[in-house]
């Protein structure tokens, strides 16, 4: 093991890849959790000797037997029993299939897990990993971003890493808390983002990040659109332009503070996220700022979604259904010149 | 009072006169603590609904007599006071949530029949009907993790509640994970209002036990005796490894869905039929027949309850409400992830 925690991947030493993946550091976060928790257990539909339907328990079940279980297609189900042995003391990760798939487990997430702390003073820890987002040929039911929906519930901490390092990092937070966490990990992100190494540096959940720092504008975001955002950033650097990214890390908690000290800093908020423009985080940021920072902000602030439609299966048509690193440039560009 | 010592004799089901008095006892309670309280919501003195077990005590008790607190689990409903007494739930924890003490297991958060103790196995059911269900086999599992073994895990439903996606899914995985589930289904006939001719169409709800993988057995839930043995049995066979076990209980719910409602849509013909008689005077009379205990000392044991149910009454009442300035707003357990919390860079 290396001073990082981190044990074998895919049967090398980390010192031994080129890389490490998001979806692998997700696979190695639980891993170290099962190996240093006997509480730890994982229980998701095809994930025991299948290794998931993105491989993001590969090889578990074998390194750990009876803690890596297959369940049935039941997502009520899983999350009430989940929720169960969390009461009892256990620290249970759910894999839903797809994060689309958690409409079925709502009621025992929001209901149930979400209240029980405050209800009776027992904890219910648990873990419900979403693989969200959009990939292109997915559709409308094998797409979608459920952060703003489990964020407007009280009692659940959701977050969106959008790093190789967050996604380990704050994984393994997760698995820590007293609370059921929502664990959005972005599917785009799982085999395109890599790192050279699971990064030391580690930020408490709770804390945004400044990926990038800038005079001009700030881009607020989170998740696979952290890196639309960037590249967008890079386009307008070559014109002169100083863009600030902030990565929320956790839509909920949301870290106001880094947000406002940003605008502070350039006067110009664009707040954007893959998920439907109905409410929402970019909703909840451009509202804090409108009533905490208004006084900061040189034009009025802006938000980007995808559109108000279904996800569309076609990649022609979920290429402009998201937002991209065009489109988020070009509404900074209008943003810079208001 | 009758003494244990004085109880002799055997039932046809093989329930002895002492555990039959045990359960009557239960079933008196529990009818004179929801009277109680349907009286003080009557009176406007209750904040929120009431729900009442009246007709089901029988069925309740037997269950939650056949468990043992401390080592079981039992995620009880809205009409198992009598259940929630016998596992070890008190006429005081009952006032004080009823009533909006902030001494009571929900300190004013929730209320009437949501309480719970989990700590002491005994979830707080959510109002989603069929959701407990999975709980439970979620606290059997975490025991089969920790390498605990002889616990039981039951939980209530009515026949309305088996509708559920929630319940299907958990009774399937129940069986899949050949979990120690007791599953008492109450079919009391009317899901508030709808009858059970609009809620399932099998002739009774004990078949669908066979296409789960459960043992099922289907009951007539007003009598006490054939209810005790019953529950005894599948918590015998559900400790002993034989999976999940289904008891259906047939019986009429003797009052409203709530105490806001008259059950005005309950025919009078159907209240008058033998078999929806009322278990707590059925099993009074049983006592009574085999002289297990005389009318006198059935008025003492009745007295003696209402006097309990008082004294809770005058306790709870004397106690705090909750105080909002006072109330920590706090739904997580990691307080410093609560915004307002968060440490500023």
């Amino acid at each position: 093991m290396d001073a990082a925690g981190v044990g074998m991947v895919d049967g090398r030493k980390p010192a031994d890849r080129v890389s490490i993946t998001y979806l692998e550091a997700i696979r190695e976060a639980q891993n170290k959790a099962l190996r240093e928790d006997p509480a730890v257990f994982l229980y998701g539909q095809d994930i025991a000797t299948f290794g998931g339907a993105f491989k993001a328990t590969k090889n578990l079940a074998k390194e750990f037997p009876g803690r890596v279980l297959d369940s049935p297609i039941s997502e009520d189900a899983m999350l009430g029993m989940a929720v169960g042995a969390a009461i009892d003391g256990m620290r249970p990760i759910v894999e839903m299939q797809f994060a689309d798939f958690s409409s079925i487990a709502f009621n025992q997430i929001i209901n149930q897990a979400a209240t029980h702390y405050w209800r009776t003073g027992v904890p219910c820890p648990l873990v419900v990993r979403l693989p969200s987002g959009g990939t292109s040929g997915s559709g409308p039911f094998h797409s979608q971003n459920m952060e703003s929906l489990y964020a407007h519930y009280p009692g659940l901490v959701v977050l969106t890493p959008a790093t190789v390092g967050d996604a380990y990092w704050m994984l393994l937070e997760a698995i820590t808390l007293n609370d059921p966490v929502i664990f959005c990990e972005h599917k785009f992100l799982y085999y395109h983002l890599k790192a050279d190494s699971l990064p030391e540096e580690r930020l408490p959940i709770g804390k945004a990040r400044i990926m990038r720092g800038g005079r001009h504008a700030t881009v607020v975001t989170y998740s696979a659109m952290l890196h639309e955002a960037l590249a967008a950033a890079n386009e307008l650097a070559r014109d002169g332009f100083e863009i600030e990214v902030v990565d929320l890390r956790s839509v909920k908690p949301l870290d106001t503070d880094t947000i406002l000290a940003s605008v502070a800093r350039t006067g110009r908020l664009l707040a954007v996220g893959e998920s439907f423009p109905w409410g929402g985080v970019t909703a909840e940021v451009v509202s804090r700022i409108a009533m905490e920072g208004f006084h900061l902000l040189d034009a009025p602030p802006r938000r980007l979604n995808c559109k108000d439609t279904p996800i569309p299966y076609h990649p022609n048509l979920w290429a402009v259904h998201r937002p991209t690193a065009a489109t988020i440039e070009s509404s900074i560009r209008d943003l810079l010149k208001q | 009072m009758i003494q244990s010592a004085s109880i002799e004799g055997l039932l046809p089901t093989g329930v002895t006169a002492e555990r039959f008095a045990e359960g009557f006892r239960w079933m008196l309670l529990s009818r004179t603590v929801e009277d109680k309280i349907a009286a003080l919501y009557h009176a406007g003195k209750i904040v929120g609904g009431v729900y009442l077990g009246r007709g089901q005590e029988a069925f309740s008790a037997a269950l939650g007599m056949a468990l043992q607190q401390g080592r079981d689990v039992f995620a009880p409903l809205i009409r198992d006071q009598a259940g929630r007494m016998a596992f070890g739930d008190t006429v005081l924890s009952t006032l004080r949530t009823y009533l909006g003490s902030v001494l009571g297991p929900m300190r004013g958060r929730d209320g009437n029949i949501h309480r719970g103790e989990p700590r002491k196995g005994m979830p707080a059911m959510i109002s989603h009907l069929g959701a407990m269900v999975s709980v439970v086999c979620g606290v059997l599992m975490s025991r089969r993790f920790k390498g605990e073994t002889g616990v039981v895990g039951a939980a209530s439903i009515g026949e309305g509640g088996t509708s559920t996606g929630a319940w299907h899914e958990a009774m399937n995985m129940a069986a899949v994970e050949r979990l120690p589930l007791v599953v008492a289904v109450a079919n009391n006939q009317f899901a508030y209002s709808t009858p059970s001719t609009r809620q399932f169409a099998c002739d009774d709800l004990v078949e669908r036990a066979r296409g789960y993988g459960a043992q099922g057995i289907s009951i007539d839930g007003t009598d006490l005796a054939q209810c005790i043995a019953t529950f005894d049995a599948a918590v015998s066979r559900a400790r002993a490894g034989g999976g999940p076990q289904m008891v259906v209980g047939r019986l009429l719910r003797l009052c409203g869905h709530g105490a806001h409602d008259d059950a005005s849509y309950v025919p009078v013909e159907l209240r008058e039929l033998a078999e929806n008689r009322d278990c707590l005077k059925a099993a009074r009379a049983t006592m009574l027949t085999n002289g297990w205990a005389s009318p006198h000392e059935l008025e003492l044991m009745e007295a003696e309850a209402y006097e309990q149910v008082q004294q809770a009454v005058a306790q709870a009442q004397r106690e705090p409400r909750p105080d909002p300035a006072r109330e920590t707003w706090m739904p997580l357990a990691s307080e410093w992830l609560m915004e307002g919390n968060l440490q500023t860079a």
